[in-house]
């Protein structure tokens, strides 16, 4: 994973932050709710939450909220960004609009997962891991989402599809309205 | 509510059991997979025809955890409280929801399936019906609403911890979990007790509980179920754990792929805290004990003790040396005990009837039951508990009812990636912690991935392996380069490229990483190929000799080819998703093996066995 790594530089993506005050009060709400002063040399425990709350108020976490997260945790970035790159739910880059994930947990695997997985790729014509041109859909493998018994399965932003076959694919993304 | 003592506590449960409840129960499974696979409608539908027939009275709605029955969701279970009877519909839909109720407890309604009942609960009741289940750990889970914290207390809830801290020493609880014999159930397999006895000797200011509930094997779904299905079950169990080692604070370490099971655990342990049954003072002992949930963020190896203990510091989730062990340096430097989910849930029962008790069930090395997620190529994918020593035999055939299309058992993995393959020779094998390692796989937390005939092992090993690299945390050498290696020699031999030199390289590289990787997980990852390469020699052999895949999977190996059985119904050309195949109408058709990706849609489809896959 690379990061845009520029501290303080007048990027596209620090607008993010200019551009929606409410979404970085939400997130400065949130981390003063913990109990921080409790026992300071323990702040960084209160990391991983915080960027699970980052990215799910910014759908990604880019630089400029890495650096809010450093500096409200009294951490340095490079702790910061350290914990993004090794934790796979994290990602500093840019997702789209409707996230695919075909699961490739072990039972999802003996039933066939990596054939959906490749007719995703083959009709989305990216990899795992990336998103469309347009922004429309990412495409990402997940270990295990815990339906086994309808495996293989593919998760469609939140909602789960089971026993899927590769006919189905092209019903699943035209399941996605824009 | 507050409850401040065990009297008190004693006096709630006697008054909600004397409390008026409607005749016949209706149980609701709504776990993770009863959800995915449609539950919500059945449940709406069901509460509608209750309103419209102004059935409130007579019928009470309970939406409950896993019944274990994945394979029938939506699954509902009618009771009748007063005579007991009870049947369970599988695959329901909201059609067959009236006459079900119509029909109540006492009658199977016309036109619907329904679910054997094949367990006993041995808390409860005697094994009168030869059930191969033996619920214990899951004894709650599809039986009560795990968001309402009286369900919990009217079933012995916190029972146990009253117990403890009103009427035994903390050491007379570690003397008692010791004397249990019960084994960790997260994988390794240590005694509990004795891993308490070590915290507890501890002489410091401040120790922490922790319960993993990182659940990363993939295809293993048993702490989910007890954590959606009797979240409290486990609070109660870190608190008794508390009590024992002298710690007041507990962590529960959750996946975030796991969004049900952590909103019930959100839920319980505020009901927990507001009936005074986590906090300050709990049962007026002067035992205080509080938890706090942390989660995971999609790292395989944070499930290893030492990288959770770092994951929950805020830090990269990398292993450390042990020792020291967590019970004497883990969490902030602190002594600390880390209990799998499903340990933490035989605490209660323990407590409740005794460790001789619980040593009458399971075998005598491994005590008590263990919960496995039977998956894969099975026709009743579920949880199933069963005493430790259960044969697998009846586990596949009888729990699991067989294959999927009556195809032939080649062999069942164990212990997800750090595990081996049980072949179908083994089959009698009864299951404990020793018998699985005999066999060169392990228990692990109770994954079992059913493969048949139509699996390659090679290529199992190759998926293991693969799942290794990525979750692999780079710190040590051997396990972030060796398996790299080991994943790129089985590749060759997928790919018909491997030679003989390649399958010795692969063993010995194998025990290369086995011998020096720092944490379980390197030191277990090779054990999926040793485990293939001992059982199935026969496939490596086939691949590298004869550049054949017995069970067809490795596309490199294979091709598939329309023989003269073909009519020219043209059903393969509309389904081929690449348009490799041609052909006029009542003609033979031909696929073009230049386009073709070998994806097996024309194969499934031919409805003539016109297309041989060679
Ligand atoms: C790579 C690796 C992954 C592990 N994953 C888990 C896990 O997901 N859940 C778990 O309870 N234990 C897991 N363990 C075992 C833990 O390190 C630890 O032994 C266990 O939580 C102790 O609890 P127990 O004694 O109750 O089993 C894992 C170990 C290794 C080496
Ligand atoms: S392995 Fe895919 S849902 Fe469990």
């Amino acid at each position: 994973m690379s990061s845009t790594f520029a501290p303080g530089a007048k990027t596209e993506e620090d607008n993010l932050l200019v551009k929606s005050p409410e979404k970085l009060a939400e997130l400065e709400s949130y981390i003063d709710s913990l109990p921080l002063s409790e026992n300071p040399d323990r702040n960084r425990g209160f990391l991983i939450q915080s960027l699970h709350k980052a990215q799910e108020i910014f759908t990604y976490l880019p630089g400029c909220v890495q650096q809010y997260v450093a500096d409200k945790l009294k951490l340095h970035r490079s702790e910061v960004y350290g914990v993004i790159s090794f934790y796979s739910f994290f990602t500093d880059q840019p997702v789209g609009r409707h996230k695919i994930n075909v699961c490739t947990g072990t039972a999802c695997f003996v039933r066939g997962a990596n054939k959906i997985l490749d007719e995703f790729k083959r009709y989305l014509n990216i990899k795992e891991g990336e998103t469309t041109p347009d922004g429309k859909f990412s495409l990402g493998a997940l270990r295990c989402v815990g339906a086994c018994s309808l495996a293989p399965v593919v998760m469609l932003n939140d909602k789960v599809y089971g026993n899927v076959t590769t006919k189905m694919v092209p019903e699943i993304i035209n399941d996605c309205e824009d | 509510m507050t409850i401040n003592s065990a009297e008190a506590l004693k006096e709630h449960v006697a008054k909600l059991k004397s409390a008026a409840a409607p005749e016949t129960k209706i149980l609701v499974s709504m776990g993770t997979c009863g959800i995915a696979a449609g539950t919500t409608p059945v449940l709406e539908a069901i509460n509608k025809y209750i309103e419209e027939k102004n059935l409130q009275n007579a019928f009470e709605v309970v939406e409950v955890g896993c019944m274990g029955l994945c394979h029938s969701e939506p699954s509902i279970e009618v009771i009748n409280t007063v005579s007991g009877n009870s049947i369970i519909y599988g695959d329901v839909s909201e059609v067959q929801v009236q006459a079900i109720i119509d029909a109540g407890a006492d009658e199977i309604a016309r036109g619907t399936k329904t679910v054997e009942r094949t367990w006993y609960y041995p808390e409860k009741e005697e094994n009168t019906t030869n059930a191969i289940q033996a619920k214990v750990v899951l004894k709650n889970s599809g039986r009560i609403n795990p968001e309402v914290l009286d369900d919990y207390l009217v079933n012995d809830g916190y029972g146990a911890l009253a117990k403890a801290l009103c009427e035994m020493k903390p050491q007379e609880v570690v003397d008692e979990i010791i004397a249990s014999g019960l084994r960790g159930r997260g994988g390794g397999g240590f005694p509990t007790g004795k891993k308490w006895q070590f915290a507890a000797a501890q002489k410091t200011d401040e120790k922490f509980m922790i319960c993993n509930a990182d659940e990363g094997d993939p295809g293993a779904f048993m702490d989910r179920a007890v954590l959606e299905g009797d979240p409290h079950s486990v609070l109660e169990a870190m608190a008794i754990g508390g009590y024992a080692v002298g710690a007041h604070t507990g962590v529960i370490y959750i996946r975030a792929e796991y969004p049900l099971a952590i909103k019930r655990l959100r839920i319980a342990i505020e009901q927990a805290e507001k009936a005074g049954l986590l906090g300050k003072n709990i049962f007026g002992s002067g035992f205080d004990f509080n938890i706090e949930l942390k989660y995971g963020a999609g790292a395989f190896v944070c499930g290893e003790e030492t990288a959770l203990i770092h994951s929950i510091e805020g830090m990269r989730g990398e292993p450390t040396f042990k020792p020291p062990f967590p019970a004497v340096q883990g969490l902030w430097k602190k002594p600390t005990i880390v209990n799998n989910v499903e340990t933490y849930a035989n605490i209660g029962a323990i407590i409740r009837k005794g460790a001789n008790w619980f040593k009458t069930i399971g075998t005598a090395g491994s005590p008590g039951t263990k919960v496995f997620a039977l998956a894969g190529k099975i026709n009743k994918v579920g949880l199933v508990e069963v005493p430790m020593g259960t044969k697998l035999k009846d586990m596949i055939y009888t729990l699991g009812d067989g294959i999927v299309d009556g195809k032939k058992f080649k062999a069942v993995q164990t212990g997800g990636p750090s595990g081996g393959c049980i072949t179908a020779s083994m089959i009698e094998t009864e299951i404990d912690y020793e018998s699985l390692k005999a066999l060169g796989s392990m228990m692990g937390s109770g994954g079992m991935i059913v493969m048949d005939e139509d699996d390659c092992m090679v290529n199992v090993a190759k998926f293991f392996l693969e799942f290794t690299l990525d979750e692999s945390c780079g710190k040590c050498t051997p396990c972030r380069i060796g398996n790299k290696r080991l994943f790129e020699m089985l590749e060759e031999i997928c790919d018909g490229r491997g030679t003989m030199e390649t399958l010795d390289k692969l063993k010995s590289l194998s025990m290369t990483i086995k011998d020096t990787a720092l944490c379980g997980l390197g030191q277990t990852s090779p054990n999926p190929v040793l485990s293939t390469i001992k059982n199935f020699e026969d496939e490596y052999l086939a691949h590298i000799n004869e550049q054949r895949c017995p069970a067809g999977v490795c596309t490199s190996l294979i091709s598939y080819q329309i023989n003269d059985k073909c009519v020219g119904c043209t059903l393969c050309a509309r389904n081929c998703p690449v348009n490799c195949i041609s052909g006029e109408k009542k003609q033979l058709h031909e696929i073009d093996q230049s386009k073709c990706i070998k994806c097996g849609v024309c194969f499934q489809a031919c409805k003539f066995h016109a297309i041989d896959k060679i």
